[in-house]
């Protein structure tokens, strides 16, 4: 054992491909995944439990939406902005999304720096990332700011059926919730790796454990999931 | 495949150690520990404590049933408190938590050859956040009109309308506690999945694990999934009630007045309730299933019956188990197509479950069966549960269940089926691994006095309770008064039941008892008393010190059932033992 930093990760096996190293990662001793740190497997898991809680508040909102008798807001009029007198629906929305999905770009490209042993680059670009996502949950902020100015509260609104309100500042609230925690994470993160606290394997003040770049790619994985699942709310709640 | 025939020494030079926190105080060494061996001792005390709670409320009620009046303080706005906090008590804050976070935290990693939980740290976390999940919970007691009265399903509208007791305060600190214990739990889980998956010592494969560590394994991926349902219900209804939402909230009117909810749907709570409910009986379910098999095994010293066929009932349930939820539900109405589906999923379950049953009976035949408390309590678990299972049976198609819903035949059937059974596992679990955690025996001539009164006491509770549900006696009522379709033996059986749950509470006073009087007064146990093969019994230091298993972490070269293997100079061979496998034992490979 000469290098310290895969103690959480087994010697290397001989991979088997397709079906049948599947069924010979899981009959093994120690790790069913092979390639997967500790940290790794943990953040999947988590990610999948996640994102059970996500589909149930969409699928409650589609319920909700059934079961109201009161007509559904139209979103596209909802959410539409004067610029330059010109009327644009969704426009801000669209931008937002934009805005995050640009930031996983970033986002994997500090992962690879990260690898790289790049300690700067993976830093500036994890800033960015947080920039990114910092944009968005401002940009969320004026969008709550105006709806809430124009009258839409979590138990009534002006234009139809009061659920629209209530799903609306749950489930944005939810996810911007999920949006703010990564862009504090990725803030810490990024100082640890500017300081090069990864390099040295500096030990985590609670955890005591070697710190790894390896974070930077789990921090990675959570931020691309919170992208993702906006994939599905822009889907349901704006477009439908 | 790793070849586990060589000797520890050919790896132990490529395995090396997880780096572990070592405490330096008595604060980080018994308070905030992140050792889960003290994490498991405090969930588990944790548990055990507020099930005290649980159990004198349950006396409360009987008392109310059988002698109304006789309590003055129990009007009908504290009954329903009692029967809230009694039913989420005992399913979330007790058998939960102590199969999950007691035995979870303790069992794994022992068992698995781990040194520790993968993120101790997090698992320090989640036993906190339960811990203050509890006091939340506790706290509603002493808020402003007490806590809710809702019943323990929580059904909207009802449990946040203004006449139900405890909506000035029970009903937001029974959610926010809810929804504490939910974030709690997945720290705790989290580290449950990934120390089975990616955290076991060398030799140890899945199919290698001692059953005990399957079914917690498979209830905590199940909890991973079923829990999101109920923190997203929780959330919803904390907006129904503080910020005035309607998700769950049609248009009602109360006292002839008209509320400002609207078109909410008081169903999708249903669903999203059971979706989470009806797991959460096999989340409670899987851990006992797996704890039996192995006191089955050590105490009858056989191998398991069909130990692969075990593992993939296991499995096969859990996954079963997200596809029947409905079944809670027929009375609420639904599209006799969905009734159809549901009870057919329902009723697809008892073919897993009865696999399970007629295993552990075979490897009881022809065993050298020890009547020692845990398999006392082991047996009792197969009679109860199969008792259980049957009224399950009933209950589980859709037009008997309509009739028999709102009766005391549900109570009866859900009390043997997950309220007793996994109890008397829990028990059985105490007595077995109780020797390990403190060194010392629980004292025998006590363990069989608290085993019988409260088998057959239990019996002796739920088994009338069929037969008063059959002639109509209704669920949920506080006080049923002269009723002209109940005999006068109907309210007889109810004061028989009444005594009978006091008795078998005071046994369980005999039980606490026994757990502090044996930590220094008990037998000296050794280290392995019952002769068992599963690593947990082959540690260096009994109770297992700080890293579990010393310098070396332990080899496996074996499944967890070689007792009374022909030929071996013992009655058993711990799985660390190197050297040859009779052939015709499955899992040994």
């Amino acid at each position: 054992m000469s290098d310290p930093a895969v103690t959480h990760s087994p010697p290397a096996e001989p991979q088997l491909p397709g079906l049948e190293g599947f069924v010979s990662d899981w009959s093994s001793d120690r790790t069913a995944f092979k390639t997967a740190s500790w940290g790794k497997a943990m953040i999947w898991i988590f990610l999948l439990s996640d994102t059970f809680i996500f589909s149930c508040f969409l699928l409650s909102y589609m319920t909700v939406r059934m079961s109201t008798e009161a007509a559904w807001p139209n979103p596209s009029e909802v959410f539409a902005l004067e610029i330059f007198g010109v009327h644009i629906p969704l426009i801000l929305i669209a931008i937002m999304t934009f805005v995050l999905i640009s930031s996983s770009g970033t986002m994997a490209m500090a992962v690879n720096y990260g690898y790289r042993r790049d300690r700067k680059k993976t830093a500036i670009l994890m800033l960015v990332t947080a920039a990114f996502g910092a944009t968005f949950v401002g940009m969320q902020a004026f969008e709550w700011t105006k709806l809430i100015s124009e009258g839409v509260r979590p138990w009534e609104n002006p234009w139809g059926a009061p659920q629209f309100g209530s799903v609306f500042f749950m489930i944005t609230g939810f996810h911007g919730t999920h949006v703010t925690i990564g862009v504090i994470f990725l803030l810490i993160i990024a100082r640890k790796v500017w300081r090069g606290d990864f390099d040295t394997e500096k030990k985590g003040f609670f955890t005591s454990r070697k710190g790894r770049y390896e974070i930077v790619e789990i921090t990675g994985l959570y931020w691309h999931f919170v992208d993702l699942v906006w994939v599905f709310i822009f889907a349901l709640f704006y477009l439908w | 495949m790793v070849d586990a025939t060589h000797g520890p020494d050919a790896h132990a030079a490529e395995f090396p150690d997880v780096e572990l926190y070592h405490p330096r105080s008595w604060w980080t060494r018994y308070v905030f520990s992140q050792d889960a061996k003290v994490i498991a001792i405090q969930y588990a005390s944790t548990a055990l404590a507020i099930g005290m709670v649980a159990l004198v409320l349950s006396w409360l009620m009987r008392m109310q049933l059988a002698f109304p009046g006789f309590l003055e303080f129990i009007d009908a706005a504290a009954y329903y408190q009692f029967i809230t906090m009694h039913g989420m008590i005992m399913v979330i804050y007790l058998i939960t938590a102590l199969f999950l976070g007691g035995f979870g935290n303790y069992q794994i990693p022992l068992m698995l050859g781990a040194r520790d939980m993968v993120f101790p740290y997090v698992n320090m976390l989640s036993y906190w956040t339960y811990l203050l999940a509890v006091l939340v919970l506790v706290a509603s007691w002493f808020a402003p009109g007490g806590p809710t009265g809702a019943g323990w399903t929580l059904y909207p509208p009802q449990a946040i309308l203004s006449n139900t007791p405890g909506q000035e305060a029970g009903i937001v600190l029974m959610l926010v506690s809810l929804i504490l214990f939910v974030i709690g739990f997945t720290m705790g889980g989290l580290n449950y999945i990934v120390t089975v998956l990616q955290g076991r010592t060398r030799g140890m494969t899945l199919m290698r694990m001692p059953l005990t560590v399957w079914g917690i394994f498979v209830a905590t991926v199940m909890a991973m999934l079923a829990f999101p349902a109920l923190f997203v219900a929780c959330v919803m209804m904390l907006f129904d009630k503080l910020l005035g939402t309607s998700f769950f909230m049609p248009a009602v009117a109360e006292m002839g007045v008209q509320l400002a909810h609207n078109g909410g749907s008081p169903i999708l709570f249903q669903h999203l309730f059971w979706f989470f409910g009806h797991p959460e009986v096999y989340i409670v379910a899987l851990p006992a299933f797996g704890i039996v098999s192995d006191l089955l095994a050590t105490h009858a010293r056989k191998n398991i019956f069909g130990y692969r066929m075990m593992v993939w009932a296991i499995v096969i349930i859990g996954a079963l188990s997200f596809v029947v939820w409905a079944h809670h539900m027929y009375v609420s109405g639904m599209n006799p197509y969905f009734g159809f589906f549901f009870a057919t999923t329902t009723l697809i379950i008892a073919v897993p479950t009865a696999i399970k049953v007629y295993n552990w009976v075979l490897t009881l035949w022809r065993g050298d069966i020890h009547l020692n408390p845990p398999m006392l309590f082991a047996l009792a678990f197969i009679v109860t549960f199969v008792n259980g299972g049957l009224t399950g049976l009933f209950l589980g198609n859709v037009v008997v269940d309509v009739p028999l819903s709102d009766s005391m035949f549900v109570v009866a059937h859900f009390h043997m089926v997950m309220g007793v059974a996994q109890i008397l596992v829990i028990f059985g679990a105490i007595y077995h691994w109780y020797p390990k955690i403190t060194g010392r025996m629980l004292d025998n001539t006590l363990a069989h006095l608290h085993f019988w009164v409260t088998f057959v006491g239990a019996y002796l509770i739920f088994f009338p309770m069929h037969y008063l549900g059959l002639m109509g006696v209704p669920r949920r009522y506080f006080e049923s008064g002269d009723i002209s379709f109940q005999p006068p033996s109907a309210h007889e059986l109810n004061v028989f039941i009444t005594v009978m749950a006091l008795t078998v509470g005071a046994a369980q006073l005999v039980f606490v008892f026994n757990l502090i009087w044996s930590i220094r007064h008990g037998k000296p146990a050794g280290g392995n008393p019952w002769r068992a093969t599963t690593l947990e019994w082959q540690t260096p230091q009994t109770p297992p010190a700080h890293g579990n298993f010393g310098r070396e972490l332990p080899v496996v070269y074996r499944w967890a059932y070689d007792y009374s293997v022909p030929g071996a100079p013992e009655d058993f061979i711990p799985q660390n033992q190197p050297g040859p496998t009779p052939p015709h034992h499955e899992g040994s490979e």
